[in-house]
């Protein structure tokens, strides 16, 4: 083996901790100056990220766990670490994508840099800051310090997300972040507090041991679900991430919903699977529907948005339902018996969360170059990108083709994995639950496809077709480094989708540590043949799918060369598009995002709340000429109606019952002393 | 790998190649049997072909506005297509890549060749494109999810996605009716028509823009690259029906290489292909297109009843 010092976790914990801290501290002393962003910040943000993916590599390849106690913390608590196969693969998953960011930002931020109206120096204090607190959370090993650390990286997040704070809306969007992370946080807390109530202290190690009777298990259960949904982004909590994703910087963004969303699936996975440990068929049936209902509603609102941001935002509601499918089929069969499908669901989830961490964060960088080349968010006022940003558009459309889960990307294995353990349900005794889970398959069958269609929508009207205003006629593609990132990831996704037996072998040593099972036949006839359960039940082979794709294309290249010769076939002619006679088409006579999204609109119409507005003004020589017609639509969340209206009416109307003590009076106020004063001597007697 | 393995990727290849060259010979048997129907003269059974060959030497002419993505976009999804027809057995079970790909990846590659037919719709910047683009991705999301119950369903009976494995428990079940199994026809039935274009879910004769869904997409392509599109619209009509042949008819469909078995399970799957060519033909002649907004109407019911066959069998333990 190789020195000691390099080949064991402590060290590349230490590097990893060690540059987020400084990455926070230099951008904090060096202020507005660009050079110092460029040149100490981020590529300590760097060092950070190659750091965590070692500790990731060398955690699933088989090195020995590490744990530890930091001397600070509480007397009689000291915080404990602690990077078993589950926090390596969390570690690999935050290094990719901070990696990916660090080479994007200095692109980025140098707009803010020309801007002049914010500061540098809080944006690159809390990145570092969010960073290290979302490795301290995958490291944490008791109560206290993944409560710090949470807190940490929703209080810097918020900073993130409130950066460009001279807009109403975006402080708006911020506080509503802060309140919705807090209450989580407390419910997390209240989760840790109901297993503390049965251990002797708080570290993971004495809350594994506690014995929870049944009914305190499902309390635990019930607010683990809702603190880390919260956060993670489960309907109905997830009301603040179409809110608070879009208005943070781009690259910030990225990291909010490919990383910090994944975070708080590490926490669930860490409190239900770990530490709670006995699961429940009930739990994996709640877990089915939240995970059914978050995927089909994120996707559907995800269709009828406009804005770039917000629409990647709705998009990442649906992953984490699609996420908390795989989580529920996994604690299904795990409860009723069957661990080797109980484990193929852990590892269809945990390989849709690098998925989606992988692809979502490309879709955003993608978003950020578009926002800050073309000034646009609205997807109504871009067009024809593609033609200004080649190398942009390229990796941009792999992101929309692995978030539609198409072959040969990364996306389709994720969900080719669900939808084989979704079959499995045939093992189930009960029928119910045998007819409920192929009915969960085919709604994750429908948000896919659904997702599909949404992202023809946003590649088709930004990139492809033609301008439809000024700003993104004139866009410029960007620079190197933030090509070379977005490419990194595209890379990935490919990879991820070509070889999916690799990562299988990794999240085999997640799922053993985890839970004890593995799945031991998944590569049982070599490495390019994935066949979780069995070979004869169900088999992929990606490498050889792409091959066959690639040799399909070049058998066609090679007749197009034969009858090109033969026919000598001129050079292609370019003419008008077809306009029917009628003339000179411009850019406005183009499909736009609400006709696209129209005939969905129609279909799904109960659940949207939407608002259209159409003005029409006539022409003043001839009355049936319309001069001008405008028209807006705009989607509300329903989700604010259904649960949280009535929810704050019945606290205002409660708190105007219990007001009503308030007369004004001064003798009443004397007469509620004067009994309070009888009632306390009652009881001290 | 062994002379055997070597044959068998032959044989991969030679099925392509059987499916590429009798998708245009199926489409113009069906249109044969409509014209006859509607008693008009029919145009020859290989009309097509001289279609195709007539398309491959016209010049190319592109819009102002075309991308790479609509020069690139015929031969992905021929590609995808003829990747998707590769899965799908035809005369013989049990060839390799059977087992590289199952059912779920067919739809996969269906899908990826949708989503790349709808970019190029969407490539010209015409409204035309826009809107058959918008329409395609409706019908096809809300055909997904029947297809797959459908998937589903033989997959629980037969306990594969292995669509080889499926097609040989059909051979070696006795000759009952399984409810399951009947429903899932049905319903595999009503999925194949909404995503092959053809009445009553969309006219592939029309020319009149706002009936048009496949068409609209297509409407700006010409020379090579519109013989590809239409090869892959034919393909995809030759593939889902030979599905529903194989897969709920398997009678005839040779399980070894010999030459009898081959040439057997060739004139078995004509003649069925032959019968099913009429049905569609009959069909699309006594049922007039539907309004765009009762597709979903239409797709919902395909989505109920193979729910109602995965239900049986759940319920009746293999009915």
């Amino acid at each position: 083996m190789t020195s000691p010092d390099f080949a064991s976790l402590q060290i590349w914990l230490f590097f990893a901790f060690g540059a987020s801290l400084l990455s926070a501290l230099a951008s904090l002393l060096g202020g507005q100056r660009l050079w110092v962003a460029n040149l100490v910040s981020f590529p300590l943000l760097g060092i950070s990220a190659v750091a965590s993916i070692m500790i990731g590599i060398l955690s699933l390849t088989g090195a020995a766990e590490f744990a530890t106690e930091l001397p600070i913390g509480l007397p009689w608590l000291s915080w404990h670490l602690r990077i078993d196969p589950l926090g390596g693969f969390f570690y690999a998953l935050i290094g990719v994508v901070l990696l990916a960011v660090s080479l994007y930002g200095p692109g980025y931020i140098r707009e803010y840099h020309r801007q002049g109206k914010y500061s540098l120096a809080v944006l690159g204090f809390a990145t570092g800051l969010f960073v290290a607190g979302m490795q301290l959370v995958v490291a944490a090993d008791d109560a206290l310090t993944f409560m710090i650390a949470w807190e940490l990286m929703s209080v810097s997040s918020y900073v993130l997300v409130a950066f460009e704070h001279l807009e109403a809306a975006n402080r708006r969007a911020a506080f509503l972040y802060l309140l919705m992370a807090q209450i989580g946080a407390g419910l997390i807390l209240l989760a840790f507090g109901v297993l503390a109530a049965f251990a002797p202290d708080f570290s993971f190690a004495a809350l594994r041991e506690a014995q929870l009777p049944g009914l305190w298990s499902s309390i635990a259960f019930a607010l683990a679900l809702l603190g880390f949904g919260m956060k993670a982004g489960l309907v109905p909590m997830h009301v603040w991430l179409p809110e608070a994703h879009p208005v943070a910087p781009s690259h910030i963004s990225a990291l909010m919903s490919g990383v910090m969303l994944k975070v708080a699936i590490y926490g669930f996975i860490r409190f239900t699977f770990d530490l709670l440990g006995e699961l429940h068929w009930e739990w994996g049936v709640i877990l089915l529907i939240f995970g059914s209902v978050s995927a089909l509603y994120g996707v559907l609102y995800a269709l009828m948005q406009h804005d770039l941001k917000r629409l990647l935002a709705y998009h990442s509601v649906e992953n984490i339902g699609i996420i908390f499918i795989g989580l529920g089929l996994s604690v299904l069969f795990f409860a009723s018996g069957f661990p080797l499908l109980g484990a193929l669901g852990l590892v269809a989830a945990l390989y849709h969360t690098i998925n989606h961490a992988v692809f979502k964060s490309l879709l955003f960088l993608g978003a950020g170059v578009i926002v800050q080349r073309g000034h646009e968010r609205n997807l109504e006022h871009m067009g024809g990108l593609i033609r200004r940003m080649p190398w942009t558009g390229g990796f941009f459309l792999i992101g929309c083709i692995s978030i539609s889960a198409l072959p040969p990307f990364n996306g389709f294995v994720s969900e080719w994995l669900t939808f084989q353990t979704a079959l499995q349900a045939t093992a189930l005794e009960s029928g119910v639950l045998r007819a409920v889970v192929p009915i969960t398959a085919a709604i994750l069958a429908l948000t896919g496809a659904l997702a599909a269609a949404c992202f023809v929508k946003v590649y088709g009207i930004a990139f492809l077709g033609r301008a439809r205003t000024r700003r993104v006629r004139h866009a410029h593609e960007t620079n190197g480094l933030m090509i070379i990132s977005q490419g990194l990831l595209a890379f990935l996704c490919l990879l991820l989708g070509v070889l999916p037996t690799t990562m299988i072998v990794a999240l085999n040593g997640v799922s053993g540590s985890l839970t004890g099972s593995e799945l031991s036949m998944a590569t049982s006839r070599g490495w390019l043949w994935l066949t979780p359960i069995a070979p004869q039940v169900a088999s992929y082979s990606a490498p050889l799918v792409l091959l066959g794709i690639f040799l399909a294309l070049s058998v066609w290249g090679l007749v197009y060369l034969a009858l090109r010769r033969r026919r000598r076939i001129q050079p292609v002619i370019r003419r008008d598009p077809w306009d029917c006679g009628f003339g000179s088409l411009n850019s406005r006579m183009q499909y736009s995002a609400s006709a696209f999204a129209m005939p969905f609109k129609v279909v799904f119409d109960p659940l949207f709340r939407i608002h259209e507005e159409s003005e029409r003004q006539m022409d003043d020589r001839l009355p049936t000429l319309p001069a001008r017609i405008s028209y807006l639509i705009h989607t509300d969340d329903i989700s604010w109606n259904i649960f949280y209206r009535p929810f704050y009416r019945s606290i205002t109307w409660l708190s105007r019952q219990v007001a009503r003590i308030q007369t004004g009076h001064l003798r009443h106020y004397l007469a509620y002393s004067f009994i309070t004063l009888l009632l306390l001597l009652w009881l001290v007697t | 790998m062994s002379w055997f393995a070597w044959f068998a990727w032959l044989a991969v290849l030679l099925h392509i190649g059987l499916f590429l060259l009798s998708a245009p010979l199926y489409s113009g048997w069906i249109k044969r049997n409509k014209a006859l129907l509607q008693n008009r003269r029919p145009p020859s059974v290989v009309q097509p072909y001289r279609d195709l060959r007539k398309l491959f030497s016209k010049d190319v002419v592109l819009a102002d506005s075309a991308t790479v993505i609509f020069r690139i976009a015929p031969y992905i999804i021929v590609g995808a297509t003829a990747l998707a027809v590769s899965i799908v057995p035809l005369i013989v079970v049990g060839l390799p890549v059977n087992a590289m790909a199952d059912a779920i990846v067919l739809v996969g590659l269906l899908a990826l060749g949708r989503f790349f037919l709808a970019l190029a719709g969407m490539d010209i910047g015409t409204v035309f494109g826009g809107m058959g683009a918008s329409r395609e991705m409706m019908v096809g999301s809300l055909a997904e999810p029947a297809m797959l119950m459908v998937i589903f369903t033989l997959a629980m009976v037969a306990s594969s996605t292995n669509l080889s494995t499926v097609i040989l428990h059909s051979l070696d079940a006795p000759l009952a009716l399984r409810p399951s199994v009947l429903f899932a026809l049905i319903a595999l039935v009503m999925v194949a028509i909404a995503e092959t274009g053809r009445i009553p879910v969309d006219n592939p004769a029309t020319h009149l823009e706002l009936t048009m869904i496949h068409e609209a997409m297509i409407l700006e392509y010409s020379g090579r690259h519109l013989a590809m599109m239409e090869l892959a619209a034919q393909l995809k009509l030759l593939l889902y029906s030979v599905l529903i042949v194989n897969l709920f008819f398997p009678w005839g469909i040779s399980t070894t290489f010999e030459v009898s078995d081959l040439g057997l399970a060739v004139i078995a799957l004509s003649l069925k292909l032959a019968i099913v060519g009429a049905l569609l033909a009959a069909g699309e002649t006594a049922l007039a297109k539907m309004r765009i907004f009762r597709v979903p109407t239409y797709l919902a019911i395909a989505f109920t009843v193979a729910l109602v066959g995965m239900l049986s069998f759940v319920i009746l333990e293999g009915s």
